[in-house]
């Protein structure tokens, strides 16, 4: 007798489970629409979670579902919203490139500080051995810097940059836009929340946050706003928000004339416009 | 033993998950909320219960008078798996939102240890239908109602200031650890 039955048993059953199961299969089918793997071909399948989406597969469903724009995908750019916009039969969108940018200049060489942080240039005061970590660094007294507003220069962001994008240069971080994807890492581990996506085309830009008053600024930083207003005045545009003693630039409105970057007496509205560069110097 | 004896003890005494230590995998994977954990109870206790049904008839029709009891784990397992599809072809259909929350938990009913553990006690103890059907009414029963209990504790454990180390899972096992001595406080009961 042996082996014929066992196998006929098992085997008969599991035909019988199989069957029973193509059957429910086509009985309870769900649509999937075809759109949803198409959107996901296209994407850059890096995962990174700037769309806000779980992953790029999130996000495809959520196009093809038209729960998000074509050009939801920031690290993909325009190039990506174009195909998209080609699968889903919409017209594309202009996507304004965004990349960030750190908003301070007050290095090793503009900037006082509180205390010394792991050997990093200062003038006096506490020397600190820690965890080289802008985090850690903050816990303590608000950072090394006399600024509490200012860039802590441990290198966080650059860290947590998957694009390289990010170096150190005389004690703060400076982005490159080129290599920037705005995928908004570095913005998440920033302790001070200095970090800012900003226009790709942007030439003109505040890179000071600080909040103090005139004087405190000038005390803490050769390089900070101190609030005097000028750049508002002579803004032919009228594109400068003015609050807490901070100069804001509404890119929106910006023709990145460099006026203001002229200006400005402490030089705090950085300009990438060549005349304004050569000027300041 | 009378049936509401069975289900007493099968959902208090000798409850599955903390009595017993079956199905430990999704009483700690989806009890983050009560929502799906309620999901989860009531997919196992439809598997479960169908499943035994099953067996039983298998094993009473097939398995023993072709003294081919030796087949019972595999051809259990069989049941199981092609259960688990079933069931997860009907969420997807009817409600996309539990499907999506159960996630991965859902195919994994199949290795759940509970549903095995039913089929094959069941046959051990050589339950009747009627017994067999009510023991896997109340182990499930008793599965969902620890799931339950430990999500709802849960929830309330999110907002509660944890000591960091213990944050997460470790604060969920020392509660699961104490609910299952909890738990021993119905032995006696049945």
């Amino acid at each position: 007798m042996g082996i014929f039955e066992p196998v006929t048993v098992l085997g008969g059953l599991g035909l019988l489970f199989g069957a029973g199961l193509s059957i429910a299969s086509k009985a309870f089918e769900v649509e999937v629409n075809p759109k949803v793997e198409e959107v996901r071909q296209v994407l850059p399948g890096a995962n990174c979670g700037a769309c806000g989406f779980p992953g790029c597969d999130g996000l495809a469903n959520a196009i093809a579902g038209g729960k998000a724009p074509v050009n939801a995908c920031s690290v993909g750019g325009q190039a990506v919203a174009d195909q998209v916009a080609d699968i889903m039969g919409v017209n594309p969108a202009e996507s304004v490139r965004k990349v960030a940018v750190v908003l301070c200049q007050g290095d090793c060489h503009k900037a006082k500080d509180k205390y010394i942080y792991n050997g990093i240039e200062a003038k006096d005061k506490y020397i600190y051995n820690g965890i080289v970590d802008c985090r850690a660094q903050n816990i303590l007294a608000g950072g090394s810097k006399s600024c509490s507003y200012g860039c802590l220069g441990c290198g966080t962001c650059k860290d947590v940059c998957e694009f390289d994008a990010i170096q150190i240069i005389d004690g703060i971080a400076v982005i490159d836009k080129e290599k920037c994807t705005s995928c908004e890492k570095c913005i998440g581990v920033c302790p001070k929340g200095i970090i800012e996506l900003v226009p790709y085309e942007q030439e003109v830009i505040v890179k000071c946050k600080s909040n103090d008053k005139g004087k405190n600024v000038r005390e803490n930083c050769s390089i900070g706003c101190i609030g005097c207003q000028i750049c508002v005045k002579n803004c032919p545009e009228d594109a400068f928000v003015f609050e807490k003693f901070l100069a804001k630039i509404d890119y929106e409105k910006c023709t990145n004339c460099g006026i203001c970057a002229d200006k400005c007496p402490t030089k705090a509205i950085w300009s990438s416009l060549e005349g304004v560069q050569a000027k300041a110097e | 033993m009378g049936l509401f004896t069975i289900l007493i003890s099968n959902i208090f005494v000798n409850n599955y998950v903390l009595a017993r230590f079956l199905g430990i995998c999704p009483f700690l994977g989806v009890s983050n909320k009560t929502e799906t954990a309620t999901g989860m109870g009531i997919a196992v206790t439809f598997v479960v219960t169908l499943s035994s049904i099953i067996t039983y008839a298998i094993h009473k029709y097939i398995l023993l008078p072709r003294e081919l009891v030796y087949l019972q784990t595999i051809v259990f397992i069989l049941v199981i798996a092609a259960l688990v599809q079933f069931v997860e072809m009907v969420m997807k259909k009817t409600s996309p939102g539990l499907y999506s929350a159960l996630g991965v938990y859902l195919p994994l009913i199949t290795t759940n240890c509970v549903v095995l553990g039913v089929a094959l006690l069941n046959v051990q103890e050589g339950n009747n239908l009627i017994e067999t059907i009510f023991t896997a009414v109340g182990a499930s029963l008793g599965f969902m109602l620890s799931l339950i209990l430990i999500s709802a504790i849960r929830e309330q454990l999110v907002i509660k200031d944890v000591p960091e180390a213990l944050e997460g899972f470790p604060i969920a096992l020392i509660t699961a650890g104490l609910m299952s001595i909890a738990f021993l406080g119905f032995n006696g009961l049945v």
